[in-house]
């Protein structure tokens, strides 16, 4: 078996199996830690019918979704109406294959892993927008405007608050940045602030990205009653909430990895690590989804180049500044 | 001129030109309902937009239309209570009040100091429940279902019925109570229901400052400060009355400048006034009001008189009340503002039905600053600004 692993080629595949279908499964049941969390916050039961604690609710939801009508609409343009629910979902299970859970747990050790992250993520704002044009509605017009808009906005400030652990661990590499933080301490305290102020500009662009509240601005039920998906019935919407979920899911798994050490911890086994680190995280982001109210688009735009893109811009040059200068020393 | 700066010259121009607007402008137009989330019932506004701005908004009310007003010409005055209740599904206690002090001027009936007592405190009552949920309803605006702003409005929700719950002992409905006769009242208070009062009033008024701290973070600021103007001047053109009114600046409060019920002995009535006009001044002055309206509740809801609740003999029949010719106005201040009752009596053979009813809901002139206020917002404003004003479309159409 471990020889067999030693095979790059089967190792990827193992590992990318394992991956897509735990992540699949623990999307399905974040949906329903969610409205858990959430009933329980606004005095409600939340799901308690399926299942003992309703923990068969996922299923009940899928099986809900398999069964109804699949319209297209007739002025839709179906071939990219059809593609982009598959293609959200891809794109987002396609960051999940560089998102190291353990030294061995990971499907692809890329040295590029930053970059293909991304990337990845960047495309992300395709689908919502070619599902949105191709259904030919006004209001799922609006709201690609909208996601292109948030896009553009959020992704520098992202790309640049990605950069500050690049330089500090001097690597591209997911699984490197991991275990350089083992041996150097985890990015969010290596530095005073700095760090701090990268993991927080990272984690909103992942809010972002992700299109939750306060930034779910071109989703805004209240207003453009479903956003991308206002012509989408049945497993085609399922697949655009799946997507929500499984970046709701990876933005805080990245956030672990990049910024609180991965699975670096003491006693408990690292994979144990990761996934609390990473549970806090999901927590932590359910919380602020069910708390605050959402930002409109120009706000959004303003927060995002007025203040994260110059504030990401001084880390850069500070944190190159104390990387080089605690080199010079010896580390830090 | 951008289109912002134009849509925001000095006043909007609501009927503006489309077809002369600017040739190079990407105009699309928008179907803003009839059914849509956020339009608080049928309500439909059509929006030129220009980008995502709106240039220009026509309303068009009308989609609940159901002829409450020639209903009423054929009811007997007793048999119109219950219809009128279905106006403003939101505060129906208030509808029922407004129509019988309008019968009781017309047919000279006197109601017992009891039952006018009683009006106040249901009156007061159910403004707190109505403010309740416009809270609700309008951070779920701004919030969307899947947010911060369902929490604020499951928790207005949980209070509001409450105030259901005590409707339902004293009068057996949760709704649509027909309680209201002309008069007085039918249902009388039953025993500790005061005690009750004080205990659901009581946590509400503990609760406020709760949900004033789930909402006084800058995301909820930056939604509504400066968003939806509305002068005083513009607010007195339109014939806008209530917190929307109050929220431009204008101190008007027929509770206190036109005393009905008891209110005239009600001598510490604060009427808060905000002068901005914006959304988070309309906020402001209606979470003021719900805690007033809580303090007033509880005060009189100890005192009430000993007495009949009902002058006159029992209703049995519906010819029982015969009209002279002649006319009516009443005004009261429903949450909304002032709910006018205009009655033309017929007289004579006509003596037991009303010849015309006219109901005047706050509303519909509420929705009268749509396509003044609108224009230069973008939608996520438009929204916001539409619950803001809180309209409840069942008494906007009739």
């Amino acid at each position: 078996m471990s020889e067999l692993m030693l095979n790059p080629w089967i190792r990827a595949l193992f590992w990318g199996l394992v991956m897509i279908t735990g992540v699949m499964t623990v999307t399905a049941w974040s949906t329903w830690f969610e409205r858990k969390f959430a009933g329980r916050m606004q005095s409600r039961m939340g799901p308690t019918l399926v299942g003992p604690l309703g923990l068969l609710q996922p299923i009940a939801d899928a099986c809900k979704l398999l069964q109804k009508e699949d319209l297209v609409p007739d002025s839709a343009d179906r071939a990219l109406f059809n593609l982009a629910p598959i293609l959200t979902v891809g794109f987002a299970l396609g960051v999940a294959a560089v998102v190291p859970f353990t030294p061995t747990m990971l499907a692809a050790d890329l040295d590029v892993g930053v970059l293909w992250l991304l990337a990845l993520s960047g495309l992300m704002v395709f689908p919502t927008w070619m599902g949105s044009w191709a259904s030919n509605n006004k209001y799922s017009l609006i709201s690609a405007m909208r996601a292109v808009a948030q896009g553009i906005s959020y992704e520098i400030p992202m790309v640049l608050a990605i950069m500050v652990p690049v330089i500090m661990t001097g690597t591209l590499s997911l699984s490197d940045m991991v275990a350089d933080q083992q041996k150097n301490g985890w990015i969010i305290y290596r530095l005073p602030l700095t760090g701090f102020l990268a993991f927080v500009i990272f984690f909103l662009a992942g809010l972002a990205e992700a299109n939750r509240i306060p930034f779910d601005i071109p989703e805004a039920e209240s207003e453009l009653v479903a956003g991308p998906t206002t012509e989408y019935t049945g497993m085609k919407f399922g697949l655009f909430y799946m997507a929500e979920y499984i970046h709701t899911l990876l933005s805080s798994a990245i956030c672990a990895a990049v910024f609180f050490g991965g699975w670096d911890g003491p006693i408990a086994p690292g994979l144990h690590w990761m996934l609390l680190k990473s549970v806090i995280l999901f927590v932590f982001l359910t919380w602020v989804r069910w708390s605050f109210l959402r930002l409109r688009s120009d706000q959004l735009m303003n927060i995002c180049w007025k203040y994260a893109v110059p504030a990401t811009l001084a880390l850069i040059p500070v944190t190159a500044f104390y990387t080089v200068y605690a080199a010079g020393k010896g580390g830090v | 001129m951008t289109a912002i700066a134009r849509a925001r010259a000095p006043r909007p121009d609501p009927f503006l030109d489309i077809d002369n607007y600017d040739p190079e402008a990407d105009l699309m137009v928008m179907n803003l309902g009839p059914q849509h989330p956020s339009t608080h019932g049928v309500f439909r506004v059509l929006l030129y937009l220009d980008g995502e701005i709106i240039i220009k908004a026509v309303p068009y009310p009308g989609y609940l239309h159901r002829g409450v007003e020639k209903l009423c010409e054929k009811l007997t005055y007793a048999q119109i209570t219950p219809i009128v209740d279905k106006n403003d599904y939101v505060a129906p206690m208030l509808n029922e009040q407004a129509v019988n002090m309008a019968f009781e001027k017309m047919l000279g009936a006197e109601v017992p100091p009891r039952a006018l007592h009683m009006r106040t405190l249901i009156a007061e009552i159910q403004r707190v429940a109505s403010h309740l949920l416009w809270l609700g309803t309008f951070a779920m605006d701004l919030g969307g279902a899947l947010g911060g702003g369902t929490s604020v409005f499951m928790y207005c929700f949980r209070e509001r019925e409450a105030i259901l719950d005590l409707f339902e002992k004293l009068t057996g409905c949760r709704f649509h109570y027909n309680t209201h006769t002309v008069g007085g009242q039918r249902h009388d208070i039953p025993a500790g229901w005061a005690a009750e009062v004080h205990r659901v009033l009581g946590a509400i008024s503990d609760r406020i400052g709760e949900y004033e701290a789930m909402l006084s973070h800058p995301i909820f600021l930056k939604r509504t400060k400066g968003v939806g103007v509305i002068d005083a001047q513009l607010a007195l053109e339109l014939g806008l009355t209530g917190p929307l009114l109050r929220a431009s600046g204008v101190d008007h409060d027929l509770r206190r400048d036109a005393p009905y019920h008891i209110y005239d002995q009600i001598k510490d009535l604060k009427v808060a006034v905000e002068s901005d006009g914006d959304c988070l001044a309309r906020y402001k002055v209606r979470v003021a009001e719900l805690r007033e309206s809580i303090r007033i509740s509880r005060l009189l809801v100890d005192n009430v008189p000993e007495g009949p609740i009902c002058g006159g003999r029992p209703i049995k029949q519906p010819g029982q009340f015969k009209a002279k010719a002649g006319q009516v106005y009443v005004g009261i201040e429903t949450p909304r503002g002032e709910l006018g009752t205009y009655l033309i009596a017929g007289g004579g053979k006509m003596g037991d039905t009303p010849y015309r009813l006219k109901i005047r809901p706050p509303s519909l002139h509420a929705l009268a600053v749509v396509p003044y206020v609108f224009p230069g917002h973008s939608v996520s404003d438009a929204v916001a600004i539409l619950g803001s004003l809180d309209p409840i479309m069942g008494e906007v159409d009739r």
